[in-house]
Order: C-alpha cells, then structure tokens, then sequence
C-alpha cells in the first residue's frame, strides 16, 4: 500500500489539480439539481467539519459545539445582509471574526478544563447560542427566523441555482484547506499537535498551551463562521432549529468516521454521512439508528477513522518497518 | 567558589494529602552534572516539575542564576534557559524525528532559522543515530533511540541547564551505557546537567556531586564517588 502513497507523493501537485478540475466541471456533468444540492451539502460540510477537526483532530480538544460557531456565522450573514445590505463576500470574513470571537468567550473559561469538561461546556455554548437566536426576536427573527436571504454576487451568475451556488463552496473549501495546510506546518499548527500528543511535553518544552489552545479554538470557529455565512443565502431561510446540538453531532460523526487529525479526513466523512443520510432516506428516522451503528463499529475497528492516523491505508504505511527497526536496535548494542 | 546556577531552597510540594516533597535543598553549579537518586516514589520527578513550575510547590524557594523562578510560568522559564525532559520520554510519536527536534524550539520563539539549523546539526553530531532516522516518525523509534530523541529535543532549546528525568528507564543495560556516554558529552559540550536517577551506579559514576532522595527528603549528598562508596547508599541503591 506504500505504493499508492509514493505514486501520491510524487504526482501530488498534478493529481490535487485533477480532482480540482473535475469537481469544477461537476455541476455541469450532473445535470439533476437534487444531486448538484447533495454535492453543495457535502462541501458545506466537509469545510464545516474541516473547521471543527482543526479543533478536535489537531490541538486534541474535545470541542462538540461547532453548531453554535456555525450559527454565529450564519445570523451574521442573515442579519447584516438583510438589514444593511452588506455584501456577501465582505460579510464571510466579518462572519469569521464573530465566530472567533465567540470561540475566545468559550475558550477563556474553560482552558484549565479538560476532556469531558471542556466537551460539556461547548455543548453548554451552543444550546445557549441557539436559545438566543430563537428569544432574541427583534434581532434574530426569533422562531420565525430570517427570510429572503439574498443571493450572493458571483460574476454576474444566477447563485439561486446550486449549480452555481456549488463554486462558492468549493472556492471557500479549497481555500480553508490550502490556509489550514499552512497553519499546520507553521509554529503554531507544531505547537498544537504537540499540545494534542502530550500537554506535559507542550508545557515543558515551553509551550505556552493556553494562549495556544484558545487561538486553536477561535480558528476552528472562524471557519465554522465562515461556513455559517456562505449556507444562509445558501438556504435562503434560517431559524434556530436548524443550529440544535443534532447538527453538531453530525459534523463529529463525520470527523469520526472519516479521520480526525487529517485533513482528508472531514472530507471523506462529509461524503460517508452525507450519502448515507440522502440515500436511507426511505428509512426515515430509523436512518438515524444504522448510522450510530456505524459510529460504533467505526469506534471498535477503526477509532482513528477511514483516514486517520499512520495505521491507515492512505496516511501510514510507516507501521510497518517498526518492528524491523526495533530489532536492528537491540541487536545494534 | 561561585554562586550557584540552580538553588532549590526548602521546597515542599503536596498532592492533595499527600506530602510528596519536605524541605528539599539542592544546588547545582555551572558546568556539573549533579544527579538526584531515589526508589521509586521518592518525589523526583516531583523535583524537576517544580523546577519547571509544572506543579504547584506549598513552600520554598527555586532561583535560577540568582533570579527568583518559583512562580514563574513554564514557558518563561524555558525562555531562561532551563529545559526539562520529561519522564518517560513523551516525544511525539507521530511527528517525524526531524519535526520532533523543531518542536524543541517552540519555547524560543525568537530563535532563528540558522540557528535552528546549526542545532539540528549539533544534534545530529552528538546522536548520528537521529540523523540516520530523520524521516521515520518518533513512535517507529526503539526505546534507546526515542530517549536520545527526547534529550536531543531538550538540546534544541539551546539551554544553560538541562534536567534528565530517569533517562535509563525501561532500557536495556547496553543502551543505558550509550545514553550515560551521551550525558558526559552532553556536560562537554558546555551544559549544566541535573540529571534524575533510579540506576544509581551509572548516575554517581558520571557524576560530579549527587543527592539522595527518600520519601520525599534529601538524606545524603556528597560527591559522586563519596556516595558511591557509601555503606548505606550500597545497602539501599546498589544492591551489594
Ligand atoms: N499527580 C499526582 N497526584 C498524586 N500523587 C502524586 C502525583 N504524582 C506523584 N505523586 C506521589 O508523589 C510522590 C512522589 O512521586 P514522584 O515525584 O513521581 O516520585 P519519583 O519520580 O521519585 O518516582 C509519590 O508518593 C507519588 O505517588
Ligand atoms: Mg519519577
């Protein structure tokens, strides 16, 4: 299998840009809307997850809030286009920064928590989100949420259809892997691995993990803002059942299944749930019940996910010359 | 002589009810490798992560080069100078050996890329074995090699002070002598050493002055071969 991985590492620049190009002529090969929508979903999501595993997959921090963040972005969207006519492409860094800064809020209290701790109070953060939105009537359109979210400007393209709607997801996911690429290979992104692998080591190697963690936190909600703003023209319609904790738990389900600490990962498990989800669909709520078996086979063979970590197929084939080095060691002496 | 370049003054550390550490005094001078033995449970380790203010201490005082280090936080006193490894390793297994020294450096922010560099050579000099594995991940190491990994990591924030805990730990005989090797070059080169110790005649043979740690209290201390020929440090430690 470390054939797949050489051929991958040698022609990687070359076939990034083939599946590149084949998702931009996707919209116009499948013709069905419904099917265009399905693709719009998995990029929304597969960014969404992206947002909530830099998070959870790189500092190790167990963060089951994303909703909230992805509400954060999509109120702001809604609102600030709506009322003030503020353009969409100025509104998704504006969403970003909202969500980040609520990300800060969360992060504050709870650095010295951790695991289940920390896990429970995000949960905490998102219901509260979400309450606000349904209560806060004047603002949020309470329960009857926000209409006629308009459509946004893409060269002169009718983003009311998905299929042109499609590019700005893609556009939006492309670009928060490229960043995330970055970041990871930066001092900052090093600082939060080694966060994830031993807090200890991090702090002893003089690491300062709380300033680390809470930025860790406000970029995963940034990105999470950013999703949440391009899906409200997206949907056209928001309102506050749509952020519940069952959307947060989607997007782990997906980070699970498909990999945590990859970035491959998020974006095979949007593709796994979200096909599982449309395609079970005549199942209907019992859909639900197949899927938590999957997390928990997932859980008992595969816990790093179907791309995760260096026992997997597509990330390892480095497990296997351990035991041959250990040997060469001992036999070294 | 000079003044110390490490001071423990009196330290008490507790967890919860139990007393780990009372009244711990050491003092480590430039340019020697002071060694710190015990059993098991004796608060060594307690020791370093006090010094590294990784635990809250209840009483006493650290200074470092005459400054008063007892409260500051971690990443400060790594910045200082002093750099800690910890027990049991706790190299990062699924960084490569290459990303593992870099990680080194996150508590020198300041630091340069040729300085980096020049560290990872350094490093690669003094355990050609690292540079042979550069590229395989830190959990694909043998246990010697992931301790030579940890300590080069240590080095690569270029400190003044280096603190070893239990370096030998779970090595086999052969290994543990290569590392000690490593250690006196590691003093050599220009580094002050505070190393922690179970292995007691490898840790005393190499060392210039040692204490002896008991349920968490300094009992003995003297030089290395004063201890070493100690009737009750024999009896206790080196098993004769
Ligand atoms: N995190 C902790 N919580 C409670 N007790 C601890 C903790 N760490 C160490 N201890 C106790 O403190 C004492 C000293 O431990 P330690 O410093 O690890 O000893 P050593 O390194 O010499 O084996 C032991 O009695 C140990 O059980
Ligand atoms: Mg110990």
């Amino acid at each position: 299998m470390s054939k797949v991985q050489a051929f991958y590492h040698k022609h990687r620049t070359i076939l990034l840009l083939a599946v590149f190009a084949a998702l931009c002529v996707l919209p116009f090969v499948v013709t069905k809307a419904l099917f265009v929508r399905y693709a719009c979903n998995i990029l929304l999501f597969a960014t969404l997850a992206g947002s909530l595993n830099a998070i959870n997959g790189y500092s190790g921090q167990m963060c089951l809030g994303q909703a909230g963040f992805f509400a954060i972005g999509a109120y702001v969207c809604a609102i600030f286009s709506t009322r003030f006519g503020v353009n969409f492409w100025l509104l998704l860094p504006i969403s970003g920064v909202f969500a980040a800064m609520v990300g800060l809020l969360v992060a504050l209290p709870t650095l010295k928590l951790q695991g289940i701790y920390l896990s429970i109070v995000t949960l905490g953060a998102s219901e509260i989100i979400r309450i606000i939105a349904q209560t806060w009537e004047p603002v949020t359109g309470g329960a009857l949420g926000i209409k006629n979210i308009p459509y946004p400007w893409l060269f002169g393209l009718d983003t009311f259809r998905p299929k042109y709607y499609y590019f700005i997801f893609l556009l939006i996911g492309v670009l928060f892997l490229l960043v995330t690429n970055r970041v990871l290979k930066s001092r900052v992104g090093r600082a939060w691995i080694s966060i994830r692998e031993d807090q200890i080591a991090a702090k002893s190697l003089g690491v300062q993990t709380s300033f680390y963690k809470s930025l860790n936190f406000m970029y995963g909600a940034f990105w999470a803002g950013v999703v949440g703003c391009a899906y409200a023209p997206f949907v056209n319609y928001i309102e506050a059942s749509q952020f519940s904790t069952d959307t947060g738990f989607n997007v782990l389900a997906m980070i699970v299944i498909g990999g945590q600490g990859t970035l491959l990962g998020p974006i095979l498990g949007s593709m796994i749930v979200t096909v599982l989800t449309e395609s079970l669909r005549f199942l209907d709520n019992w859909r639900y019940v197949i899927y938590a078996v999957i997390i928990i086979m997932m859980m008992w063979l595969r816990p790093q996910g179907i791309a995760g970590a260096s026992h997997s197929v597509l990330a390892g084939g480095k497990i296997k010359r351990k035991p041959v080095r250990r040997e060469g060691a001992r036999s070294h002496g | 002589m000079s003044k110390p370049m490490l001071k423990v003054e009196n330290l008490s550390v507790h967890y919860g009810y139990i007393n780990a550490l009372s009244d711990v005094s050491i003092e480590v001078n430039e340019g020697e490798i002071i060694t710190l033995i015990g059993g098991n449970g004796a608060g060594k380790t307690t020791t370093l992560m006090s010094v590294s203010n990784l635990v809250e201490k209840s009483g006493g005082r650290v200074l470092f080069r005459e400054e008063d280090i007892t409260n500051k936080a971690p990443d400060k006193i790594v910045k200082l100078g002093i750099s800690h490894v910890p027990e049991g390793r706790k190299i990062f297994p699924q960084l490569t050996v290459y990303e593992n020294l870099i990680a080194g450096t996150f508590g020198k922010p300041k630091m340069g890329k040729q300085k980096i560099e020049a560290l990872v050579e350094e490093n690669y000099v003094l355990f050609p074995r690292l540079k042979e594995r550069m590229k395989q991940t830190g959990g694909s190491l043998s246990g010697g090699e992931q301790q030579m990994l940890a300590i080069a990591r240590g080095l690569m924030m270029d400190p003044a002070l280096i603190m070893l805990d239990e370096p030998s730990l779970g090595l086999a005989p052969i290994i543990v002598e290569e590392i000690f090797t490593l250690i006196a070059k590691i003093r050599d080169i220009g580094k002050t050493v505070l190393l922690i110790e179970q292995n007691a005649s490898m840790a005393l043979s190499i060392a210039d002055r040692g204490y002896v740690l008991e349920i968490g209290h300094v009992t003995l201390t003297g030089t290395g071969q004063e201890l070493l020929v100690n009737p009750e440090v024999k009896r206790a430690y080196l098993g004769v």
